[in-house]
């Protein structure tokens, strides 16, 4: 049993980021192990949620603790994090191998157990062999997949997704959450994942965190959420 | 109803068609024209014989393979590529200090600082570095009052080589910070995400990008500095540094030994030709970094050390480029403005160089137009015949054309071909317009064809729908939505042809002085404050009309948004 502390991945305290007149305030704590759907209208704050967490925005105001340690004065380095953009997660110059590979020394001094390492995480992804192709002659999915094999030789706890599947069609989009829903369960880390389809809550959330203009609005679990229509802003969401 | 519309399409559809005639008429003779006038030149160089003298094969014995021939053209390719390296390893750490330091004090006015070289004549620049890093420069009198008796020599190959750092180092660094600019911002957090350090941010991120740029940038440096005139006439300090187009220009004014000025232009056009194949060949070079824009979010560079070396370089680019400007305003504020501006030589040069730069930037804008609109009209039809065709092809070759036999060797070729009909100082004027107006063209093409482009595409169906044709279009349609295009590429044409030294130190006598040339006399003849007062203005002229002549970032991405749209 790990100590009471730990079971909380992340904690969100009074947290406030202002961009001119615009005040964002989150306040949440998620548990370890979970995986949170953050949804709401464009401009509702998501982004700069998981910006916060990654350490890309650094708060005006609260204490963000992640794992149980604060975070404030952390760089984007030293945070337990990986992140995953809609898009541009990989260096289109460098080979899907190398990217990997910058995942598990940053200059790149990579010796034959990494290289191993390399292979095994696009194995997992389903890519065998894939380690010598370029960004640009990989599909969408692809693409995704290798910054999604970067995440796994990271092996950080907490995993920040950032629309990772909205330039995907329907299709690929459900294979890529069956994919991410496995390593979820062979890894057991602590995801958040941006998304604008109800579908992806059903398929994979455990909790739904829902923003609405700066304000984290609901925190609940996805089956209850997914029946909320007295809201009008959720309803809007869900489409009904 | 019916009838009268049918009718009135048809007539529309005749009025274009007649149109299209005309246009493709005047743009071939426009192209007929320089064409013409750059092959007469290219002819009389090759075909000329001086009398008393054997045939070409002598001709190439004696000179082309001559010593002094040779050691010219070793300089000439020596210093272009030093100047090119030079100004290419400068430029990366400017940069990339500017890139990491998106919110430094002044930046956007820093980086319009670094345009500026590119509208300075380059004779005024030479007298502002002369200022700086001249024998009684700012930088060896403080070398010597802290006891240091070796000068930094400004005349040689080392001021040739400060000189083209001043011209092309911000060049390069803006093309290279539009590169470092064009990053998608991704990767900077992926980049922090995974804690590279600033050398693997280098390696894996910043230089692949200024590494795809770097040919088109080379190329156009070394094309620059291989052809460059006015910049080692002054400063280079004598025949042991002299360039093919100054030696060209002397064995001309000086020696008058017109075999070797055609063995030389001979040498200088094959090195040109060879440049521009080997630019066409690589990679095209992109757009300038602007310093507005979205704004990056980079976690490099931002504590302590890594800032310090970014403010401190900088700080050095910015001193390199705001010192010789400096200079020159502050020695033009010292000489006697008011004596000189009454001076009825200094208002006679005035008034020469004025009308010289607005014919031959009329005539350029014109012909540019003209020819553009001719190679839309030849395109108009889906099949377009053979011979329109080629009249495009032609059109669009016909700026390489240009850079292919630069100014002196034009006038060279010129030069030769008058001199039998008596004083050559008399075809002056119409020479020097008729070159400025060509080594203009290059320029005024590409910042009117994209302009017409948009335009045409915008109004040219309705126009035709409405019956709207000729004058009327002219009038109500396109000057309207090409006079700012127009009037832009004019003050450029007109900037170019008044900072010019090329054409006039060919032909310029008595009877002709242009401000330049009034300038560069008054250096040679040591008149140092008279010569600080005509920097001082003709650089200012020439700033303000090249600023003016240069399209704004925001309408550029407009013009864009637009053809995409």
């Amino acid at each position: 049993m790990s100590p009471p502390e730990t079971d909380i991945a992340l904690h969100l305290s009074d947290v406030l980021v202002q961009f001119g007149k615009t005040q964002l305030r989150f306040d949440c704590t998620i548990g370890r192990g979970q995986i949170v759907a953050v949804t709401g209208a464009s401009g509702s704050g998501k982004s700069t949620l998981l910006n916060v967490i990654a350490g890309f925005e650094t708060p005006d105001a609260g204490k963000v603790e992640i794992l149980g340690e604060n975070a404030a004065g952390r760089d984007p380095a030293e945070r337990p994090v990986s992140v995953i953009f809609q898009e541009h997660n990989l260096f289109a110059h460098l080979d899907a191998g190398t990217n990997i590979g910058l995942g598990i020394d940053p200059a790149l001094k990579l010796g034959v157990k990494e290289k191993a390492k390399i292979a095994a995480a696009l194995l997992r992804v389903g890519l065998d062999g894939f380690g010598k192709r370029l960004p640009p002659t990989l599909s969408g999915g692809e693409r995704q997949r290798v910054a999604l094999a970067r995440a796994l030789v990271r092996r950080k706890p907490i995993l920040l997704l950032d629309e990772p599947f909205a330039a995907l069609d329907p299709g690929l989009r459900a294979g890529m959450a069956n994919l991410l829903i496995d390593l979820h369960r062979q890894e057991g880390n602590t995801i958040l994942i941006i998304t604008h389809h109800p579908d992806d809550v059903r398929l994979m959330a455990d909790s739904v965190l829902f923003l609405d203009q700066g304000r984290i609005l609901l925190h609940e679990p996805a089956a209850r959420f997914l029946d909320h229509t007295d809201i009008p802003a959720v309803a809007r969401f869900l489409g009904r | 109803m019916g009838e009268t519309t049918d009718c009135k399409r048809y007539k529309a559809i005749m009025i274009d068609r007649i149109e299209r005639r005309l246009t493709l008429a005047a743009g071939a003779l426009c192209l007929g024209g320089i064409v013409l006038f750059v092959c007469l030149a290219a002819g009389a160089l090759l075909a000329f014989d001086e009398p008393g003298s054997a045939g070409d094969g002598a001709l190439f014995d004696a000179y082309v393979f001559d010593a002094y021939v040779w050691r010219v053209a070793r300089f000439t390719l020596l210093q272009a590529s030093l100047s090119t390296i030079l100004s290419i390893l400068l430029a990366i750490p400017v940069a990339r200090a500017l890139a990491r330091q998106p919110a430094f004090p002044g930046r956007v006015w820093i980086i319009r600082l670094m345009a500026l070289p590119l509208g300075l004549p380059a004779l005024v620049a030479a007298l502002g570095l002369i200022g700086i890093w001249g024998r009684q420069g700012v930088l060896n009198t403080a070398l010597v009052a802290i006891g240091l008796d070796q000068p930094v020599s400004i005349y040689g190959l080392s001021g040739i080589l400060v000189a083209h750092v001043f011209f092309n180092m911000p060049l390069a660094a803006r093309l290279m910070l539009g590169g470092l600019e064009r990053i998608p911002g991704e990767y900077w957090l992926v980049g922090a995400n995974l804690g590279m350090r600033p050398v693997s941010i280098f390696r894996f991120i910043e230089w692949p990008s200024i590494r795809g740029l770097l040919p088109g940038i080379a190329g156009l440096i070394f094309m620059l500095c291989a052809t460059s005139f006015t910049l080692v006439l002054t400063l280079g300090g004598g025949p042991a540094a002299s360039t093919i187009e100054v030696a060209i220009y002397q064995a001309l004014r000086f020696d008058f030994d017109p075999p070797r000025a055609i063995a030389l232009s001979l040498l200088q056009i094959s090195v040109t030709s060879a440049l521009l194949i080997a630019i066409r060949l690589l990679t095209p070079v992109a757009d300038e970094g602007h310093g507005g824009g979205r704004t990056v979010r980079r976690f490099d560079g931002r504590d302590g050390f890594g800032r310090v070396g970014d403010w401190l370089v900088i700080a050095l680019a910015v001193l390199f480029l705001a010192l010789p400007l400096g200079s020159v305003v502050a020695s033009g504020l010292r000489s006697d403005l008011v004596r000189l501006a009454s001076d009825p030589v200094v208002q006679r040069a005035l008034v020469t160089s004025v009308v010289i730069a607005l014919v031959s930037g009329l005539l350029c804008v014109l012909s540019a137009a003209l020819m553009i609109r001719a190679r839309q009209a030849a395109f108009s039809p889906r099949r377009p015949l053979a011979i329109h065709r080629g009249l495009a092809a032609g059109i669009s070759a016909s700026s390489s054309l240009v850079l292919l036999v630069p100014p002196v060797v034009l006038g060279a070729g010129w030069f030769l071909l008058l001199r039998p009909l008596g004083d050559v100082a008399r075809f002056a004027p119409l020479l020097v317009i008729l070159i400025n107006m060509l080594m203009a063209l290059p320029f005024v093409y590409r910042v009117l064809e994209p302009a017409m482009a948009t335009h045409t595409a915008r109004t040219s169906r309705l126009a035709v729908s409405l019956g709207l044709g000729g004058w009327h279009r002219l009038r109500l349609i396109d000057w309207p939505g090409l006079c700012k295009p127009l009037l832009m590429a004019l003050s450029f044409a007109c900037a170019l042809s008044l900072g010019d030294l090329g054409a006039v130190a060919l032909f310029g006598s008595q009877d002709m002085v242009t401000l330049p040339w009034l300038l560069y006399s008054r250096m040679a003849g040591y008149r140092s404050t008279d010569a600080a007062g005509l920097a001082l203005f003709l650089g200012l002229v020439c700033l303000v009309l090249t600023i003016a002549g240069t399209p704004r970032a925001g309408a550029d991405g407009q013009r864009r948004k637009d053809v995409t749209a």
